[in-house]
Parts: C-alpha cells; sequence; structure tokens
C-alpha cells in the first residue's frame, strides 16, 4: 500500500514540475502567440543554473558555489531568462514557424554544449554533487519525498495564481492583442517588440523555475535531461490540455504525463520482449500522434481558452452580427 | 486662414524602379474632412503608410501639428494624435469587442508586469474608467449591445466601427481612414459617415481614402487627387468634377460605385 502511494507522490512530483513548466510554455505561446521549439534550453538553463549555483565543489566542471538552496534557484531562474533575453533579441523580428526553428536550433546548441563543455557542466556525465535541501533534516525516504512533493504543489499553486492575475490584467490583454494582430496593435500605440521580450523572458523563467526543481528532484542532471523530447512532451501537455487557459495547462502535464508513464508500463508489461527493446521509440510515436490527433479533432484542447468578458459585470444579451 | 495639421514636403517613395510616391507635398486643413482618391496603383495607399509611419519616407518630411514626424513609428504616432484604421479590417478577433476598445489607452498601469501585483487599487481604479469610456465608445458606434461578442466574428461593417472605437479611446486630433466604404453594406456605410461627420464637426481632422469617386465627392471636401504617385489636383468637391486632368486620369480606370 504505502508503495503505491509512494509511487503516485513520485509521480505526481514529477507531473506537478512540468505543469509548471507548461504554464511558462502557455504565457509565450497560449497568451503571446510565441512559437518557442526550443523549451527544453531554458528549462535546462534552470537546472544546470541551480545545481552548479548550490552544489558543492566539483572536479573538474564549475561548481561547488554550495549557495543557500533558495538563492540557488533563483539563479537558475535567472540563468534562464538571461538566455531568454539574449534569445529574445536575437529573434526579435522572427515570427512563428521561424521562431520556432530559431529557438528549436538554441536548444540543440544547448544539448550540444552541455554534453561537450566538460569544463562547464561535467560534459556527458552530467552535474553531480548537489545535496537536496533539508536532507540532513528529514532523510532521503519517503518523508523527504512527501515534503518535496508539497513544495513543489505549493509553487505550483503559486505560478497558477501568479499567472491567473496576470493575463487577467491589462497587460494580459496586451499579450493576447499582440498574439492576434501585432500591425493592428502597433497602430493603437503598443510596442511589440518589448512586449514579446517580456512574455518571451517571464514565460522562460517559469520554464527555469521547473528545471531547477526537476534538478533539485533527482539532484542530477546531464545533456539527456534536455533531449528535444521533453519539448514535444511540454508542447503535447499544452495543446491536449488547452492553449490559453493556464488549469489546461496543468491538466495536460498530469493528463500527458499519465499517458507517458502508463504506456510504458503497459509497454514493459504487456507487449512482446522483442518490441521491448523498442519502448522508447513506441512511446516517441505515441505522443507524435497524440499532438496530430488533438490538432485535428480539437485544436483548442480540452480546457479551451475563456474569452474574457468578465470585465463587465454581468453578461450583455448578444445581437448576431449580420 | 490657412491651418494646417498634417503638412508633407516633397515624400518620395520608391520600390526597386517603381516610384509608387514622387514628391508629394500637401496639406491637411485641421477641422477639414480630407478626401484622398486616385485611381488604383495611384499612391494611395503608400501615401497612407507613409503617414501613418508603417512605411518610411526615401526623401521628404511629415508634420503633424507644426512638429516632425517623419519616419516615427505607428506606436509614437498615436501618441501624438494621430489614429488610422485599415483598409481590410483587423480585429484582435480571439478577444471581445470590449478588450478590443479597452487595450486602446496608451500607458496603463496594468500594463506591465509588475504594475498588476503592485499597483493593483490604482490598476483597478483606472481600469473602471477605461471600461466606462470603452462602453460609451462602443454605444456612440452603435456597437455597445455587441460588447461581449467575440470580435472575430462581427460583421466586416461592424468591423470598420470597431476599428473606428479603438481609435476613438486615443482621443486623437487625426483619424486616417483607409476605404472606410469598401465591402460594407450601405446601411453600415450610412452609420459609419454619419459618426464620422458627427465626429468632424465635434472638431475631429479626417482624411479618407477612397477610389470610390462618388463616396468621396459626396462626403469629403477639399479632395486631392493622385495619379501615378503626383498629386494632379486639389481644391473642392465641386472644383474636382469639373477638372479635365482629374476625369482623365480616371477614364478608362476601373471604378465602383
Amino acid at each position: 500500500m504505502i508503495g503505491v502511494f509512494s509511487y503516485l507522490i513520485f509521480f505526481a512530483t514529477t507531473a506537478s514540475i512540468l505543469a509548471i513548466a507548461v504554464l511558462g510554455l502557455n504565457l509565450q505561446w497560449g497568451n503571446t502567440g510565441l512559437f518557442n521549439g526550443g523549451v527544453v534550453a531554458f528549462f535546462g538553463a534552470g537546472a544546470y543554473g541551480t545545481l552548479i549555483l548550490g552544489g558543492t565543489a566539483q572536479a573538474g566542471h564549475l561548481g561547488g558555489f554550495g549557495l543557500f538552496y533558495p538563492l540557488a534557484l533563483l539563479g537558475g531562474m535567472a540563468a534562464a531568462g538571461l538566455m531568454a533575453w539574449v534569445v529574445g533579441l536575437l529573434t526579435l523580428r522572427l515570427r512563428h514557424d521561424y521562431l520556432a526553428i530559431a529557438t528549436f536550433g538554441v536548444a540543440v546548441a544547448f544539448e550540444n554544449l552541455m554534453r561537450n563543455a566538460e569544463w562547464l557542466a561535467g560534459g556527458a556525465k552530467g552535474v553531480r554533487g548537489f545535496e537536496r535541501p533539508l536532507r540532513a533534516a528529514l532523510g532521503d525516504g519517503f518523508i523527504y519525498n512527501l515534503f518535496f512533493f508539497v513544495v513543489v504543489l505549493l509553487i505550483l499553486i503559486a505560478t497558477y495564481m501568479f499567472l491567473e492575475r496576470l493575463v487577467a490584467s491589462p497587460f494580459g490583454r496586451l499579450l493576447r492583442a499582440i498574439r492576434e494582430d501585432e500591425e493592428a496593435a502597433r497602430s493603437l500605440g503598443k510596442n511589440p517588440a518589448r512586449i514579446r521580450l517580456m512574455a518571451f523572458v517571464t514565460g522562460s523563467v517559469i520554464l527555469g523555475l521547473a528545471g531547477g526543481l526537476y534538478g533539485t528532484f533527482y539532484a542530477f542532471v546531464s545533456p539527456q535531461d534536455v533531449l528535444p523530447t521533453l519539448t514535444f512532451q511540454i508542447w503535447a501537455m499544452l495543446i491536449v490540455g488547452g492553449a490559453g487557459n493556464n488549469r489546461g495547462a496543468i491538466f495536460g502535464a498530469f493528463l500527458i504525463w499519465g499517458a507517458w508513464t502508463l504506456s510504458g508500463w503497459a509497454l514493459s508489461r504487456f507487449a512482446p520482449v522483442d518490441v521491448q527493446l523498442y519502448t522508447g521509440s513506441v512511446q516517441f510515436i505515441l505522443i507524435g500522434s497524440v499532438i496530430v490527433g488533438m490538432l485535428m479533432w480539437r485544436p483548442q484542447g480540452f480546457l479551451p481558452e475563456r474569452l474574457v468578458v468578465s470585465q463587465r459585470g454581468k453578461p450583455q444579451q448578444t445581437q448576431q452580427g449580420e | 486662414m490657412a491651418d494646417p495639421i498634417l503638412v508633407t514636403q516633397g515624400l518620395c517613395r520608391s520600390f526597386g524602379n517603381f516610384k509608387a510616391v514622387d514628391d508629394v507635398s500637401l496639406a491637411v486643413q485641421r477641422g477639414s474632412m480630407t478626401g484622398l482618391i486616385g485611381p488604383n496603383g495611384a499612391g494611395k495607399s503608400t501615401l497612407f503608410n507613409l503617414l501613418t509611419g508603417a512605411l518610411k519616407p526615401d526623401v521628404g518630411a511629415v508634420q503633424l501639428d507644426g512638429q516632425d514626424i517623419t519616419g516615427l513609428s505607428p506606436n509614437k504616432l498615436f501618441a501624438r494624435g494621430l489614429g488610422r484604421t485599415f483598409q481590410i479590417p483587423r480585429p484582435f478577433a480571439r478577444m471581445s469587442v470590449l478588450e478590443n476598445v479597452m487595450l486602446a489607452p496608451m500607458g496603463q498601469v496594468g500594463e506591465t508586469i509588475t504594475g498588476p501585483f503592485l499597483f493593483r487599487s490604482r490598476m483597478q481604479t483606472e481600469e473602471g474608467r477605461i471600461r466606462d469610456k470603452a462602453l460609451e465608445v462602443l454605444d456612440f458606434v452603435t456597437l455597445g449591445a455587441l460588447a461581449d461578442h467575440p470580435a472575430g466574428q462581427i460583421s466586416g461593417g461592424q468591423m470598420k466601427l470597431l476599428e473606428l472605437a479603438r481609435v476613438l479611446m486615443g482621443d486623437p486630433q487625426l483619424i486616417l481612414l483607409d476605404e472606410p466604404a469598401a465591402g460594407v453594406n450601405p446601411v453600415l456605410t450610412a452609420t459609419l459617415i454619419g459618426k464620422i461627420a458627427e465626429l468632424n464637426r465635434q472638431g475631429t481632422t479626417f482624411v479618407i481614402i477612397e477610389h470610390d469617386m462618388d463616396f468621396v465627392m459626396q462626403h469629403c471636401d477639399p479632395v486631392i487627387a493622385l495619379a501615378e504617385g503626383r498629386v494632379i489636383f486639389e481644391g473642392t468637391s465641386a472644383q474636382a468634377l469639373a477638372n479635365p486632368t482629374l476625369l482623365d486620369a480616371y477614364l478608362g480606370a476601373p471604378m465602383d460605385g
């Protein structure tokens, strides 16, 4: 019994961390229409940043700053934000598919840098020597996992509340206007370039937060954690849940992570032995099919974006356009 | 007597070897409803884009209210009191009609990332004020009942009224309308023109691009005509009707309406 519960906590922690990442992407894509194809780079910057800043001294690569954990996590977020700021400035003129290609390239470059620059982050061996906060007091067992889940859940709720308030404000209105028609927004005195950059950096800081928590949870990060697969998974979560809807983003994260985990389990349990070798590949095919199927049958996702009319108080009688 | 609000001097803009706008100097008088006509390809749209900052001139200058605005971007021009609408309407489709209009006021407290958290009560007061004004403006353009409708689902004519409403939120002194009558049913065109005339009486200056000559003759005075990138006529609509050069430019040119 405790085994199942323990596993559920483990599952929910990972899903909650991914949900935070999906919320970050939702600010960029769902609200502002920025096609970030390199989600994993900003997630990874947060993970690497947190572990390098908060870890113990390591032979052969950067690290050992041993910062107080919250500071290390903030540092990881700042690293993701800084990277987004530089990438954003360089790609500010790019829109839609071009931005997607450029950011995808950034993510591939990031992974290659981490894999090859051993002096920076340990190369293919990754960053070790990170001690999880309060481990000394809580140990490594179930209690610690429960504690960490509660922390992650609280951060997820805080992120959700922050974003809900942000997108309901005039700033959120501005983001949607940029998403809908930049030229029209410009003619109404808005500066799309600046607003796009702000949304891109803020969303990436949230991606960095998720990455930092992910790295903390495993007390380890390596180039295997920043493969394009994760970008596609996070995208699938947002599309299935409902782009433009923060609750949809969280729902999609749990749903897709659940489906991913279950499919992995089912394949290893029921598939013929010679197919099991390809379990990973089958899962990739499944996730791709889910994205394509969703875009074909329900492109708005399970929880679609709600039109903001609440500003008005009570709903007005509507009249048909002619 | 002459009190121009918008003046251009020797504006030129080429695309490759093609001179779309060629040495255009003109003045728009304050409080006027100036019509800008010309056959297709006369350079109206390019001139319009030069005036609204969407394009930068190769040579020449533009002054608004005596100040040089040459090459300023559209967002800065809106802040200086120059509003525009589009030939093909550009609503923020997946936003409500009311949100479309509430977006427009500049420098809102809640328009930054920190504003909604640090200045919450100020933001809410301001939102109330903006909402009231937006509803007033929507009522004025006869869209009050559609306030909560998705802007992408109203008719093309209503979108033109919505664009006018958005622009009015900035209290502009000069509004440039790009083919307000194109593709709009006659009833809504009459509504739109009625509202424009009312605003004009209250002191807003309008520049209206149209290639429908009848429309311009009926509603605009004075009239400026372009052909092949140059100004070929400037005068009252009565003079325009009697002007042989102008009629020549239009003879054989496609005209609707």
